[in-house]
């Protein structure tokens, strides 16, 4: 018994979703291999170890933000994507956009072109180019392609890229471009400096201002295209900027942090079922979902085993694998046959 | 520019990829009618549809919506004078049958507000209209094709148009459930002053309610004017290519068919 979303509802919803983000970062922050907490910072004024744990919370702190930026990024591009394909498969990993962008980057690196726009703007201009390549792969008669192809079109676009990327990276040493494991398995490890938040959160920020507003037109998506322009939607400029807004974000992820899979698909598909499909507060919720989620994976990521820290990306996989084939199974296969 | 007609379609041509669907079809529907557009499978009524509704735009010719051109209407403008109950159709996520039918306020409601008690109150009376208020927090998945089909007819309701577009909208309702929403239709029409243009192949049923006829196969109207002086069994003849006799019961109008020829 789901009623209408009312304000008080999305109101009660967010402020409960950002009090557990807040909690997700304070956790953050306060877990590791070192048993330092924050309030150590106060009380170790004056001692010879405060510079030592204040550089720790630091570090902490600033991976924490990343984390929750690259978090609420992934799963409200993966809300969009879902939203204008009107499929619950679609996600950036799983459509070849995060592997263009990582080609995008790593380009951009092989070549010595540096500066700190440059590598983001590479990787977005990577992924739409893929973005494209797998509408054209995956195209199919007048009323486009069929979800599956385009799962398909991006699983191999993804693959073909990580042959690029791993030619580059095994010519060019990893002086140059970063690992195979860098890109293939997301890292939230390095390059975690105040200017990287910064264009990430902007990034981040742009591709949200593109996607949220347009809330109330991928609900009337869900009737299908037509239905959609017959209650008022310019269906077409709803796609482009959806297309634009999930792809400048899967840019900004993807250069700072490599290839995190699964973030858009478990975490939407898990806020549908638990509030609904009204994507005015599935999108948001979200964003708060997203991050909260890859605070936990990275928090668990880097503090389970003390000798080493298991990557991003493997996290994500662990959890997006057998969610994907849950989906797939519940939903039967009709999930496939669905046209977008 | 007369304003004696909601819709005018002058001339209009329409292809996809070079197949011409529209060859040049000419159609008038009243202001305040209940106007049939009837016609076999593959004749082009359901692109006539998206054409009017502005899904479409003509190759050439033109189609005006309250002596307006259409080409120039936002489609958010023409959402919110024409409602259009599609041919079946299938929902992407697990709204309930209220959250659609509310989405019919889209083209009346701003940016990104929420509907109101008002919206509520619009939509509960089209769905009481439709009798699907008490499956209002079902799921689309949940209700069989029948009740999903009044579903949307409610959503179109909500949209409070003036004019009111259905595509087929009896296919999927058993003949209860046909009647009853051909005499809501009724109804709405004469109470309410909706124009109605209903696309249909079932002509007994149709030609029940309608008080305007328009004939069209191949992308052209054949014949246009009252129910029985359109729907003749030449006429049907020519278009469908079906042999029908006409009945006449107790002054009601009955087609049988005879047999098919070729």
């Amino acid at each position: 018994m789901r009623k209408p979303l009312t304000a008080g509802r999305w109101v009660i919803t967010i402020a409960v979703l950002a009090v557990l983000c807040a909690v997700a970062i304070a956790a953050a922050i306060s877990v590791g291999t070192t048993p330092v907490k924050p309030w150590d910072f106060w009380s170790s004024i004056g001692t010879e170890e405060h510079i030592w744990i204040a550089r720790i919370l630091d570090y902490r702190m600033r991976r924490a933000i990343l984390a929750a930026l690259i978090g609420a990024g992934l799963a409200t591009a993966g809300g969009g994507f879902q939203a204008i394909l009107r499929n619950p498969l679609a996600e950036p990993y799983l459509l070849g956009v995060m592997g263009g962008g990582a080609f995008g980057a790593v380009f951009v690196m092989a070549f010595d072109i540096t500066g700190m726009g440059v590598r983001p703007l590479a990787a977005f201009i990577g992924s739409a180019l893929s973005m494209a390549l797998v509408w054209i792969i995956a195209r199919g008669g007048k009323s486009g392609p069929r979800a599956h192809s385009l799962i398909l079109a991006g699983v191999i676009v993804n693959a073909f890229f990580a042959g690029i990327i791993m030619f580059a990276t095994s010519v060019l040493g990893t002086g140059k471009v970063k690992s195979f494991l860098f890109w293939m398995m997301g890292d939230l490890a390095s390059e975690r400096g105040p200017g990287w938040l910064i264009f990430v959160g902007l990034y981040v920020v742009l591709g949200l201002v593109l996607i949220l507003p347009l809330s109330r037109d991928y609900n009337l998506l869900a009737l299908g295209e037509d239905s959609a322009r017959q209650l008022g939607v310019e269906v077409g400029r709803v796609k482009m900027l959806t297309y634009i807004g999930a792809c400048i974000i899967t840019a900004a992820c993807v250069s700072v942090a490599g290839l995190i899979g699964f973030v858009g698909l478990i975490v939407p598909h898990t806020i549908r079922l638990a509030l609904g499909p009204d994507h005015r507060l599935l999108l948001p919720a979200c964003v708060l979902g997203g991050a909260f989620f890859l605070l936990v994976c990275d928090t668990a990521a880097r503090s389970l085993f003390p000798v080493t820290e298991i990557p991003i990306g493997a996290v994500t996989a662990f959890f997006g694998g057998p969610f994907f084939l849950w989906l797939l199974r519940r939903r039967g296969a009709g999930i496939f046959s669905e046209r977008s | 520019m007369s304003v004696d007609f909601d819709i005018l379609v002058d001339k209009v041509r329409f292809n996809y990829n070079g197949v011409e669907i529209i060859r040049g079809l000419d159609l008038a529907v009243e202001c305040g009618a209940f106007h049939g557009l009837l016609g076999p499978n593959g004749s082009g009524k359901t692109t006539l549809v998206k054409l009017l509704s502005g899904v479409l735009k003509p190759a050439s010719g033109r189609i005006e919506v309250f002596g307006e051109v259409s080409d120039s209407i936002s489609l958010r403008k023409l959402a919110q004078k024409i409602a259009v109950v599609p041919q079946g159709s299938h929902i992407a996520f697990p709204f309930t049958a209220l959250e659609i039918v509310l989405m019919g306020r889209a083209p009346h409601l701003g940016g990104l507000s929420l509907e109101g008690a008002g919206d509520i109150e619009i939509a509960r009376e089209a769905m009481e209209m439709t009798g699907t208020w008490e499956f209002r927090n079902r799921t689309m998945e949940q209700l069989s094709g029948g009740e999903a089909q009044r579903v949307i007819v409610a959503r179109a309701l909500t949209q409070q148009p003036q004019i009111l577009i259905l595509d087929e909208p009896t296919v999927f309702l058993d003949i209860k459930h046909q009647i009853e929403l051909m005499e809501l239709l009724s109804d709405l029409n004469r109470n309410r002053g909706l124009t109605i243009l209903a696309v249909s192949h079932d002509l007994n049923l149709t030609s029940r309610y309608i008080k305007r006829a328009t004939l069209i196969s191949d992308g052209v109207a054949r014949a246009e004017g009252p129910p029985a002086q359109v729907l003749t069994s030449e006429n049907i003849f020519d278009v469908f290519g079906a042999r029908v006799e006409i009945f006449k019961i107790g002054g009601r109008m009955g087609i049988l068919p005879v047999e098919r020829i070729l």
